[in-house]
């Protein structure tokens, strides 16, 4: 057992299920038919990407546990995703923005992760990041075509982007534990991917005359397993089922 | 009796079978042409099938392995067991010519090699044709619409 790279994996996995089950909820509620096949296309890929992560974590843990235990069987206070990810999903601005931080972040991440020396991580990083490529284009994409449209529009992304700007710092919060891991090439050395995420979002800032919030509350405490409210109405649908009837499979 | 070569022979003979199953979602292209059929072991009695799966989501996992199972369990394999393999990382470079083919006549454009930009409708052919999302009826393709006869097509997404 690796503590830390166990962690560590979690951090990775519950970030992509919440993330995942956030766009799950739009199914059947997107703004038109191909829309809503998207969104919940990229929520089958998070949450497959939470399905690796949570699999190695289970591996590197020795624990007789599988990757379904820890997605249905921790409370909140277990997780340790950032508290941008748990959200509500809000409107489709608000979406569309989140899903464009993370996936800026997750592009960095991976490509990093794929040269880990512990060989699993570096493979799920590889088959992730594919999937993360799409996921950017169309998200940037829709940032670009919202923020340059309707006054309606322009005037949702900006509230989503005053709403969210003060979490996206929290992605990068990093602890003792992950940064001897860093040091050890086992995950990346997240200064490095910061700077990575400030170039390319900033980029899209000034193509989308989006305006920069001044001051707001910092969002943090992810990594320590202190989130929002938000969190546990989320785990009380999504572990219903396994809390309800343990064990159930169809 | 030389063991080894029995093994071989009996492994090209499995291969041979499960050419019958197919993805669920394209039934007109089996699991090796497209590249999630990887290997087939023999260990005593048991034999195992090691599978990758296209993208890492991919619901159609659960039906394949039970796919495969039923196929040799039909053929006279009782003992059979799937594994889900890290490794390699699947690409679209992995679907064979033949499977590209049986794809583009069954109404999907194929993916495209690195040295190609455009991509051309399955129906007419033609190459005026507009991205409708990059997210088509499933993770692996994209909704295109044909601009020449105006029918929408899925696209299999490139994935080098």
């Amino acid at each position: 057992m690796e503590p830390a790279l166990y962690q560590y994996l979690l951090r990775l996995a519950d970030s992509s299920l919440t993330m995942g089950q956030r766009l799950a909820e739009w199914c059947g509620h997107g703004p038109y038919l191909e829309e809503d096949v998207a969104l919940t296309n990229v929520s089958l890929d998070l949450i497959g990407h939470a399905q690796m992560f949570y699999q190695i974590a289970v591996e590197v843990s020795g624990e007789h546990k599988t990757p379904d235990d820890l997605a249905f069987l921790r409370d909140a206070h277990e997780f340790r995703n950032p508290l941008l990810t748990e959200l509500p999903k809000g409107d489709f601005a608000y979406t569309t923005l989140k899903q464009y931080f993370v996936d800026v972040f997750n592009l960095h991440l991976y490509q990093a992760l794929s040269k880990s020396k512990h060989q699993p991580l570096a493979q799920a990083a590889k088959k992730a990041l594919m999937e993360v490529k799409y996921h950017l284009t169309r998200s940037q994409a829709w940032c670009e075509r919202l923020s340059l449209s309707t006054d309606e529009a322009k005037q949702r992304m900006q509230q989503a982007f005053d709403d969210l700007w003060f979490y996206t710092p929290e992605l990068f919060e990093t602890d003792e534990a992950m940064l001897q891991l860093a040091d050890q090439g086992l995950i990346a050395d997240y200064s490095v991917l910061q700077s990575y995420w400030q170039q390319q979002v900033s980029d899209l800032i000034s193509k989308c005359q989006l305006v920069v919030p001044q001051s707001g509350w910092l969002a943090t405490g992810g990594l320590q397993g202190e989130h929002s409210e938000h969190l546990g109405y989320m785990l009380a649908e999504m572990q219903f089922l396994q809390r309800a009837y343990p064990g159930c499979e169809w | 009796m030389n063991t080894e070569i029995d093994t071989s022979q009996l492994v090209v003979k499995i291969f041979e079978i499960l050419e019958s199953v197919k993805d669920p979602e394209i039934p007109v292209i089996s699991i090796r042409e497209l590249g999630i059929l990887q290997q087939v072991k023999i260990a005593g009695a048991t034999v195992k099938v090691g599978i990758i799966p296209t993208y890492s989501g991919c619901p159609a996992m659960f039906v394949i392995t039970e796919d495969i199972i039923n196929t040799l369990y039909n053929n006279g394999f009782n003992d059979v067991k799937v594994e889900l393999l890290n490794e390699p990382v699947w690409n679209t470079e992995m679907i064979s010519d033949s499977g590209k083919k049986a794809m583009k006549a069954y109404g999907i454009a194929p993916p495209l090699s690195f040295n190609e930009k455009i991509i051309s409708c399955p129906q007419c052919g033609s190459t005026d044709t507009t991205c409708i999302s990059q997210f088509g009826s499933t993770a692996c393709k994209a909704l295109y619409r044909c601009e020449n006869c105006l029918e929408p097509f899925d696209y299999f997404k490139c994935h080098a």
